[in-house]
């Protein structure tokens, strides 16, 4: 079942078309990744999926719900949704569990409060003021005001902008575990690395455009594109692009009998791949 | 753990009302500016002009009227143009909107907030009136009906101004330079420092434009002689004037506040 249905989403600001033609779909219970540089037209879409935007043209279905209702169908619609927005900053003199245990009224089949917090592991902030958390553990505050609602979609912006790398990790062990618990999410992120590690499937959008939808594996080629080989040879590095590395390191080892010096065989990161992909799509209009 | 039944708006606006004044409790600033500051302006002007401005009439007694009424403005128009342009700024305007929590929600829960630093206010200024500046208490039970309805009036158009002002500053930081000084100057024009009456005529024409110079004619009915009336503008208080002009602007408020209200920055 797709919980997400796009097809020809149009919306300009001015003459300048924001969002140029989308078409997306998402389905239940993966974790979906929109990537593309700034500008590109993510947060007009992403905004227009919210309910935050109107679109100009184009048939949008979210949940089965066109997200531009208004009124009561709005709140229904806003019933099912968490929005984790970028990073907010309120002034703070709530704790944590007087904010979180408040936005459960808001909903008409919220979860236990205490039960989100522990799940966003800030149990034992519980009872501090939201002033005294840091970077990270607001962003997890953040994360417990969007799910507390026990929505069916999550949408989360630019989620862990700002961490630690060990936060990071952290965070992404528990967006994991709201996938496996049958969320559906739709990210959007800076951070290749983040996409591939929780997206199952990515989009690449530029210039209002979506370029390509794939894994993020598959993305642009990646998993069929040549292998880098490089191994150190009289003193100097040397490479190889190839599409049978298998081949050229049993070659090697043979020629060496043994160990092949500074050996390292690789294929582009996906980082690699969005930049070739965003680079030719600005290269081919300029 | 889950009854599908949806959230009462009244019911999740008094929840509201309840967190924004813990809030407000918490931010200690705030609670200084709002409630104590006019009442150290009380007491340094009360303190600096004690002279006798009509048989039986001080002064300060003519200040106080004035503050009472600055009150309403204080805890409603200024205090929402300043926090809700902050409150855009730091994004919790835009997470509200996208949850189901209805608008109105958000509305009740500010004018509880402003209802109660309002009568906290006024408390105070009475209380420091009494005790230290001759301010008399009416006995009369049609003054307090007056003064009933100009402190329900006068808070309810303050707040809906308020939600209305605080589209104009630009940032939140920013929001308290653009605010403040519209409230003094009103302050100045319509008669809280200075007898209204002895102002130039252009600073009285500008001032009966809006409600604070009403309000504080309402309030000096309530608190001042009857025989003072003759030394008003008009040579009496204009109570109904004033109930109309004040119905107006909380009419004008209600609807720019509905047509214009802005959630976030862009």
């Amino acid at each position: 079942m797709s919980i997400i249905e796009v097809r020809n989403l149009r919306k300009s600001y001015g003459t300048n078309f924001a969002v140029d033609g989308v078409d997306l779909t998402i389905e239940a219970g993966e974790i979906f990744a929109l990537l593309g540089p700034n500008g590109a037209g993510k947060t007009t879409t992403v905004e227009i999926l919210e309910g935050f935007r109107n679109r100009d043209s184009g048939d949008v279905s979210v949940l089965g719900i066109d997200p531009q209702v208004r009124g009561d169908s709005a709140r229904d619609f806003r019933d099912r949704i968490g929005i984790v927005l970028q990073a907010t900053s309120d002034a703070g003199d709530l704790k944590v569990s007087e904010t979180v245990g408040y936005f459960s009224h808001y909903y008409a089949g919220a979860k236990d409060p205490d039960e989100v917090i522990d799940a966003v592991g800030l149990g034992e902030k519980k009872n501090e003021l939201i002033r005294s958390l840091s970077g990270g553990q607001r962003r997890r505050l953040d994360v417990a005001l969007g799910i507390i609602g026990n929505p069916e979609l999550l949408f989360l912006d630019e989620p862990t902008t700002g961490f630690d790398p060990e936060a990071r990790r952290a965070f992404w062990g528990l967006i994991r575990s709201l996938r496996d618990a049958g969320t559906t999410i739709l990210l959007t992120t800076h951070y290749l690395d983040e996409a591939e590690a929780l997206a199952d499937r990515v989009a690449v959008i530029n210039k209002g455009k979506i370029i390509e939808v794939s894994t993020p594996t598959a993305l642009g080629g990646r998993a069929t594109s040549q292998a880098r080989v490089i191994w150190e040879e009289d003193g100097v590095m040397r490479e190889e692009l190839t599409n049978e590395p298998t081949s050229v390191v049993s070659r090697l080892a043979r020629e060496f009998d043994g160990e092949i010096p500074k050996l390292l065989v690789s294929r582009p990161t996906l980082e690699d791949i969005y930049l070739e992909m965003v680079g030719l799509t600005n290269g081919a209009e300029s | 753990m889950s009854q599908k039944s949806r959230p009462n708006t009244l019911a999740l606006g008094y929840g509201r009302g309840k967190l924004e004044i813990r809030q407000f409790m918490r931010q200690r600033e705030s609670v200084v500016f709002t409630l104590l500051f006019p009442l150290m302006l009380m007491a340094i002007f009360g303190s600096v002009f004690k002279d006798t401005i009509a048989p039986g009439v001080t002064f300060s007694q003519y200040f106080v009227a004035g503050m009472i009424a600055s009150g309403m403005v204080n805890s409603g128009f200024q205090q929402l143009a300043i926090v809700i342009p902050m409150e855009r700024d730091f994004g919790s305007l835009k997470r509200l909107r996208g949850t189901p929590m209805p608008v109105a929600s958000y509305f009740i829960g500010k004018s509880i907030l402003v209802l109660v630093s309002m009568i906290f206010q006024v408390a105070l200024l009475l209380l420091g009136g009494v005790l230290f500046f001759g301010l008399h208490m009416p006995s009369d039970a049609n003054k307090w009906l007056t003064f009933t309805w100009l402190v329900l009036l006068g808070t309810a158009s303050s707040t809906a101004l308020g939600i209305a002002f605080s589209v104009v500053p630009k940032s939140g930081r920013g929001a308290s330079a653009v605010v403040s000084p519209v409230v003094i100057i009103l302050q100045f024009f319509s008669g809280v420092f200075f007898i209204f009456t002895q102002l130039p005529p252009w600073m009285q024409q500008v001032a009966a434009i809006f409600p604070l110079k009403w309000l504080c004619q309402g309030m000096r009915s309530v608190f001042l002689p009857d025989g003072f009336a003759s030394q008003e503008v008009a040579r009496s208080w204009e109570n109904g004037k004033t109930f109309l002009i004040l119905v107006a602007w909380l009419v004008a408020g209600l609807i720019i506040s509905i047509r214009t209200f802005k959630w976030s920055r862009d």
